[in-house]
């Protein structure tokens, strides 16, 4: 184990050039180039503010429902679109796999660090955004960056776990747009979550991104509070997750060569 | 001497029908429900390594052949851990690079530059390294006008200089090529074969599959052959690889019987019956090599008396050209009466001097001094020669050059004696 752990670190710059390449790549031929990064949660941002916010009225904690909807978004375009490069890495790169060796570990985290990128591009939008809607700063913004860091960490556990399982089910691949489709409706990205009756919370609060989200609004916004429960079952998840993904991953590396 | 490499033991297994079947978990959870008691069928095993071991000393340069199909990929990628070995063990001293597809991981949209530094730090350089030697990589490739164009715009020879001159720079400890040298036009070649004689010479150690025995015998001490997943046989490269090519004889392999052909024309008194290839030994030759002495023996069968014959066959390449045509009676030869029965005719040629490549022959009989052919057969057979080091160089010379080689010799001692003297005069007629 300490073994591997120093390659990965000797092998660091591996994951920087695989994350500078998928960055490049992304962004080489399109015209608004890194625009896009907030411009999809934008947009979203815009519809769900016409169809929940103004329409159906759900309430948004005292926050102006754009912006309470915008910092959710933020942090579940991120988790969405880099769950499915996570997910689809090792796939994706079966040609390094065959004819090189490095930690295949390097993969799935240079998808998840590659994402970073966009992710900083939408928070800054988020700035303009606090600053737009004269929200009062407070000491707890600070803390916002442990959220971040939490879904990074929820990204490559989960990721781990789905890229590995690829390399020899390929049901996965058509099962990642699914089931992030579908978690945006468990996630309080729309709503919060003192919306839903009681008796829902407990089980919402098993999905890690609940607490995650809940927690990046709370560190925001005065109105929004967040219980320990819900952060500390959110952690217990993640932490959950990345352990069982890396165990997946570390068990059957071997043989993704061989099978890819 | 120190040990570069040490094999212990290798063994890797496939199972057969397991890969690639079976992806779909809905095959598998079918085939649960369907059967929920039964076990899974014994799938078959294949051993793509059995037990390979072998040591490497360093600043060796190890030539590993075999078949298709022997093992050596497989070999080569447990070497280089992409893959892990069922049982046994690998160890190698220092960095091991692996270059078994040149340019692998390259990516469409980035720019030779970019692919550079990608694939650079992915075999293992660090960014200062490639930092540093990004001139020489660039001019080793001679790509340096077209370094910002995106490589989906390079042709696939372009791509292999790329790849490969970012691989000659590794600098590993021990080098592993899985058959590269087939890229690129034969300057770049030559390049290639210099750096891997650069890395013999300073001590590194190299690991070379290739089915060009020409290359092999070139640049390697020492031989492996692999076969079935075995070591066949180690040893200096020459004797393996004549040991190896010996296989090749397998019954029939160097001779060629006419009985089956069909469409033959002639007036029949006289036909070949067979034409084996010889070496001067009187020995099948299952494989033959440019340049070396061969024996053509042409079998017979003759139906009745056959009076001033003349025997005669020639050789063309592939796409028809002519290139000589042997025949007894361009010798102006009379031959003796052939009785009824069977019989056979040698033709020894001294040095065959074709240039690796496949031919054709072609071969007829005339009997009685009739123009009219007694057999005539059109392309019946194939010549294959294989590469040998032709001029003693590492280049790998074949049809692509010709047909033909000669032997020959250049001289330089002309090289130098009036220069100097035009050069004097026309200085001093230009300041005049």
């Amino acid at each position: 184990m300490r073994e591997w752990f120093s390659e990965v670190w000797q092998s660091r710059e591996i994951l920087y050039f695989l994350a500078w390449r998928d960055v490049k790549v992304r962004y080489k031929q399109a015209t608004l180039g890194v625009a896009w990064a907030v411009l999809q949660p934008f947009l979203t941002m815009v519809v769900f503010a016409f169809f929940f916010g103004r329409l159906a009225r759900i309430p948004s904690e005292g926050v102006p429902y754009p912006l309470f909807s915008y910092s959710a978004l933020v942090l579940w375009t991120y988790f969405a679109v880099t769950l499915a490069g996570v997910g689809n890495s090792l796939i994706a790169n079966s040609d390094l796999i065959t004819k090189i060796y490095f930690p295949r570990v390097l993969l799935p985290a240079a998808a998840a660090f590659g994402g970073l990128l966009d992710l900083l591009v939408s928070s800054v939008f988020l700035i303009g955004m606090l600053f737009y809607y004269h929200i009062t700063p407070s000491w707890t913004m600070l803390l916002a960056p442990i959220f971040v860091a939490q879904t990074v960490l929820l990204v490559l556990g989960v990721g781990m776990l789905l890229a590995a399982l690829n390399v020899r089910y390929r049901d996965v691949k058509y099962t990642i747009p699914f089931v992030t489709q579908i978690g945006l409706y468990v996630t309080p990205v729309i709503y919060p979550v003192s919306f839903l009756p009681e008796r829902f919370h407990a089980v919402l609060a098993l999905n890690p991104m609940t607490g995650v989200i809940e927690g990046f609004r709370a560190c925001l916004f005065r109105g929004s509070n967040v219980g320990w429960q819900v952060l500390g079952c959110s952690w217990a998840v993640t932490l959950l997750l990345l352990l069982l993904g890396s165990w997946h991953f570390r068990s059957t590396e071997r043989v993704f060569a061989d099978i890819v | 001497m120190t040990e570069s490499v040490t094999v212990e033991h290798l063994s890797k297994s496939y199972k057969l029908g397991a890969l690639r079947q079976e992806t779909q978990l809905r095959d598998q959870l079918v085939r649960v429900l369907r059967q929920p008691f039964r076990r899974r069928a014994p799938t078959q095993i294949l051993w793509a390594l059995r037990d390979v071991s072998f040591t490497v000393q360093e600043g060796e340069v190890v030539g590993i052949i075999g078949r298709n199909g022997a093992g050596k990929s497989t070999l080569l990628k447990v070497l280089s851990k992409i893959t892990h070995p069922t049982s046994g063990r690998v160890r190698a001293r220092g960095r091991v690079a692996a270059l078994l597809e040149v340019g692998a991981g390259f990516h469409e949209e980035l720019t030779g530059r970019e692919n550079i530094f990608l694939n650079g730090s992915v075999m293992g350089m660090k960014k200062k390294e490639v930092d540093a030697k990004l001139e020489a990589i660039v001019e080793f490739s001679g790509l340096a006008r077209f370094l910002d164009t995106p490589i989906k715009r390079y042709s696939s020879g372009m791509r292999s200089r790329l790849g490969f001159a970012v691989a000659a720079h590794l600098d590993p400890d021990v080098l592993i090529v899985d058959e590269v040298l087939a890229v690129g036009d034969a300057a770049f070649q030559k390049k290639c074969v210099r750096a891997m004689q650069d890395l013999r010479s300073g001590g590194r150690t190299v690991l070379f599959v290739s089915h060009n025995m020409a290359a092999v015998e070139n640049l390697c001490s020492r031989g492996i052959w692999i076969s079935d997943g075995s070591v066949r046989l180690d040893g200096p490269t020459h004797a393996v690889i004549e040991a190896y090519m010996a296989t090749f004889a397998s019954a029939g392999a160097g001779a060629n019987e006419f009985a089956a052909v069909e469409g033959r024309r002639g007036s029949g008194e006289i036909r070949y019956t067979r034409v084996e290839y010889l070496s001067e030994h009187g020995e099948l030759q299952p494989v033959i090599r440019a340049g070396k002495r061969i024996v053509f023996r042409l079998h017979y069968r003759a139906n009745e008396t056959i009076e001033r014959a003349t025997f005669a066959f020639n050789i063309s390449t592939e796409l028809g050209t002519l290139v000589t045509e042997f025949s007894t009676w361009l010798h102006g030869l009379d031959l003796p009466q052939i009785p009824a029965g069977t019989g056979y005719v040698d033709l020894e040629v001294d040095a065959l001097n074709l240039l690796p490549g496949r031919y054709q022959l072609s071969l007829w009989i005339n009997a009685g001094g009739s123009p009219r052919a007694a057999d005539s057969l059109e392309n019946a057979l194939q010549l294959d020669v294989e590469e040998t080091p032709i001029y003693g160089s590492s280049r790998l010379i074949d049809n692509r050059y010709g047909s033909v080689f000669f032997p020959q010799r250049w001289h330089f001692g002309g090289i130098g004696s009036g220069v100097a003297a035009d050069v004097s005069s026309a200085v001093k007629r230009s300041k005049a």
